[in-house]
């Protein structure tokens, strides 16, 4: 016999969870009180609700595991919101439970009531309201299910406090399997659909594999680089899906869209067959207009979400499936097709598109004198950390610094908000996955702007000796906002800039009980890196003053092809 | 295009502010909406009728079926059905307008259900544009009040929406 609160602590454990994130408040007692009286589950206190939310998603995306977090009710609750908001645009897997009110008080405007369902509903996969605590162990199966199996999400428990009374308990058992009716994921995707898309694939001229963050949810970097590899295409990310093919390798040719390189933008316009695996033909990619979007291409998208299939752009060839069994498919079809491969054709495109590389999109031209570019930050954090490390970011320019200049060669390496743009994601974020790997480098690239939307985990960091190393990119001004009101306002920085209020991040640092570094001088950057990356045990803010006056290029033209880019301040194509 | 889409859902709380909060959060138009249990307690059918082009009504239905409490759905439009809604009407009755309101309900087929000296309150059913009919040949009279349930519907013939 177990109260509700034990009940849902010991169905959380039963369900495989032994990590969750959270901060404690009235409605949540009984439950931090379960959690007080057992061992297997264990708790990180946070210091705000936002990061227990971004620190779950960290930990969600790092292990593919579902990220776990508890907060009481009213504030707690609404506070979480961003975070949940977050794992739906980028489709983690996540269950939040909330503390309620008593269910005598529900819809009576009581002290710390919020309508939790109510208002996450847009941004949930599913949500429960506990209304009995016989019922939590099935509801606690049920929310697991929904949010990481089909297209993965974040579900939401709000469980009202007499329902976790210590005084009442209950028979417990956790039900082994579980079935919901109306709910039913694709478990493969249609033979004869994915026939169809093969011969297009194999008869293809300019063909280019367009792959996003579906197929690193979905395991599928493996098969995908096998695919790649059998056919000999060239194959480009989205900023989800860096990692699920390796970036070092020849075929890459780097990340697409708004901050893509030019040779994988170049490819997708001039492309005749694109396969889409798991990405969305988001607006970041496609650009605004739509109609300009790769005209000439025949488009086989491959989803698990039905969806996000023909949403924007139309596809030819729809593959409604989870992205293992129909790669799996798709690369015994290709490897027992009797069409074969135009080579020539082929070679004379990877010709195309090895004179698009010659541009060198990416080329970097240091400053004069000592001051440090950005992109140089990312280049000597990629060659001090082997390119082994986890990296997360915020977001910003030094989000699309890190994308391009860190190479990814792993899946769940990458970890920022791409959907929904979070600033303040990325140290929380790192505390997910350094607990999640406690021996491995997580660095969180940030800059002075958004690091200040979540700073108070630095406490967190140093409760739970977590040795994370931050990269503070700092320009001194919101760097994004900036650029565009460089290029679209005249340069008028509203609102964009701070220089003289910006605390100092060693003294800060120091404050929580970390090291704090400053790095000033572009011939000191390395080796002061190294030195912080040295410190295994420590967290060590690396602050960097950066140039204050880079854009980050090239960058898509506003309703153009995805042909048209900046691709520096004064050059465009 | 109007469409009028039968939705099989959970008869359970949340269930029908997820589909309709689904129309306003993806800025779809509903025009009608009728909800009540079936046969079996458990399911809820839910009938809305909306406006769209293909693109829009093709992520209407695969919106809708991603809600994890729909089980089931239809778009009736899509083949031959049969679709009701029913009107309560107030209407001035006085004087000459007396008979006529009356001779108008008689060719609509509609039955008055309540009368006072001044007034009749008639019940039509049929469908939405039978009932638009019946408000538009009641334009000459002073109308005081019309309830509508909105468009309930099923296919013709053999095929059935259950589980």
């Amino acid at each position: 016999m177990l109260s509700g609160g034990d009940m849902l602590i010991r169905a959380l454990h039963d369900e495989g969870v032994d990590l969750i994130f959270g901060y404690p408040g009235g409605a949540a007692l009984h439950i931090y009180d379960a959690i007080f009286n057992q061992d297997k589950v264990e708790h990180i206190l946070v210091r705000h609700e936002q990061a227990a939310t971004h620190a779950a998603d960290g930990y969600a995306r790092s292990t593919g595991k579902p990220g776990v977090v508890l907060v009481t009710s009213g504030p707690g609750a609404t506070n979480a919101i961003t975070g949940i908001a977050t794992a739906y645009m980028d489709s983690i897997p996540m269950v939040v439970i909330s503390g309620q009110v008593t269910r005598d008080s529900i819809g009576s405007d009581a002290f710390q009531e919020t309508d939790m369902i109510g208002v996450s509903r847009p941004i949930v996969k599913h949500s429960f309201m506990v209304q009995n605590a016989a019922g939590i162990p099935s509801i606690v199966k049920q929310a697991f299910h929904i949010a990481t199996t089909g297209r993965p999400g974040p579900v939401v428990i709000d469980i009202p406090k007499d329902v976790t009374d210590p005084g009442e308990t209950f028979p417990y058992e956790y039900p082994e399997t579980i079935k919901i009716r109306s709910y039913a994921p694709p478990t493969k995707g249609h033979s004869g659909q994915i026939k169809k898309a093969v011969e297009i694939l194999m008869s293809a001229k300019r063909p280019v594999l367009y792959t996003g963050g579906g197929v690193i949810l979905g395991d599928g970097s493996e098969l995908l680089t096998q695919l790649a590899r059998t056919l000999g295409y060239p194959i480009t990310n989205t900023l989800m899906g860096l990692g699920a093919y390796p970036a070092t390798d020849p075929q890459f040719l780097g990340m697409l869209g708004m901050h893509g390189t030019y040779e994988a933008n170049m490819a997708m316009s001039e492309a005749d067959v694109i396969l889409c695996i798991g990405a969305r033909f988001d607006d970041r990619v496609t650009n605004s207009d739509v109609s300009k979007f790769c005209p000439n291409a025949t488009i086989l998208h491959v989803d698990i979400d039905p969806a996000s299939i023909s949403k924007t752009v139309t596809a030819h060839v729809p593959i409604v499936g989870p992205v293992v069994p129909v790669l799996e498919e798709m690369l015994e079809q290709v490897k027992a097709s009797k069409i074969k491969i135009d080579a020539e054709a082929l070679a004379a495109w990877w010709k195309r598109i090895d004179h698009w590389r010659e541009r060198d999109s990416l080329g970097v031209t240091p400053a004069e004198g000592e001051m440090i570019k950005p992109q140089q930050v990312i280049q000597a954090l990629y060659k001090v950390t082997n390119g082994e490390a986890y990296v997360t970011s915020d977001v910003g320019q030094h989000q699309m610094f890190a994308a391009q200049y860190y190479h990814f060669d792993l899946p769940r390496r990458w970890i920022n908000s791409g959907g929904l743009g979070t600033m303040g994601f990325g140290l929380p974020a790192a505390m997910g996955v350094q607990l999640a790997f406690p021996d491995a480098i997580v660095a969180c690239v940030t800059g002075e702007g958004s690091i200040q939307m979540n700073i108070q985990e630095l406490a967190t960091c140093k409760q739970c000796a977590l040795p994370i190393k931050i990269v503070n990119l700092n320009n001194e001004a919101l760097g994004m906002v900036k650029q565009w009101q460089d290029m679209q306002y005249s340069g008028r920085y509203s609102q964009s800039t701070y220089a003289d209020s910006l605390p100092d991040f060693v003294a800060l640092a120091e404050a929580y009980g970390h090291v704090g570094v400053r790095i000033e001088k572009m011939s000191e950057l390395e080796s002061k890196m190294k030195e912080a990356f040295a410190m295994k045990d420590k967290l060590v803010f690396i602050d960097v003053a950066v140039d204050p006056n880079e854009h980050v290029y090239p960058m898509a033209i506003r309703n153009g092809a995805m042909s048209e880019m900046f691709l520096s301040k004064t050059e465009r194509t | 295009m109007r469409r009028i889409i039968s939705v099989l859902m959970e008869n359970q709380p949340g269930a029908l502010s997820r589909v309709v909060g689904l129309f306003s959060q993806r800025s779809y138009n509903i025009n009608s909406l009728t909800v009540a249990p079936t046969d079996d307690p458990t399911l809820s059918r839910l009938t809305l009728t909306t406006i769209g082009d293909d693109r829009k009504i093709e992520q209407i239905i695969k919106h809708l079926n991603k809600v994890v409490d729909v089980a089931k759905l239809v778009d009736l439009t899509e083949g031959s059905h049969i679709e009701r809604e029913l009107m309560l009407i107030k209407v001035k009755a006085t004087g000459a307008q007396r008979a006529e309101v009356k001779r108008v309900a008689d060719i609509f087929r509609g039955d008055v259900v309540d009368v006072t000296p001044t007034m009749y309150t008639i019940q039509l059913t049929g469908t939405e544009e039978k009932l638009d009919g019946f408000i538009q040949a009641l334009a000459g009279t002073t109308i005081l009040e019309v309830a509508r349930t909105g468009v309930s519907g099923v296919a013709r013939g053999e095929k059935i929406l259950s589980l």
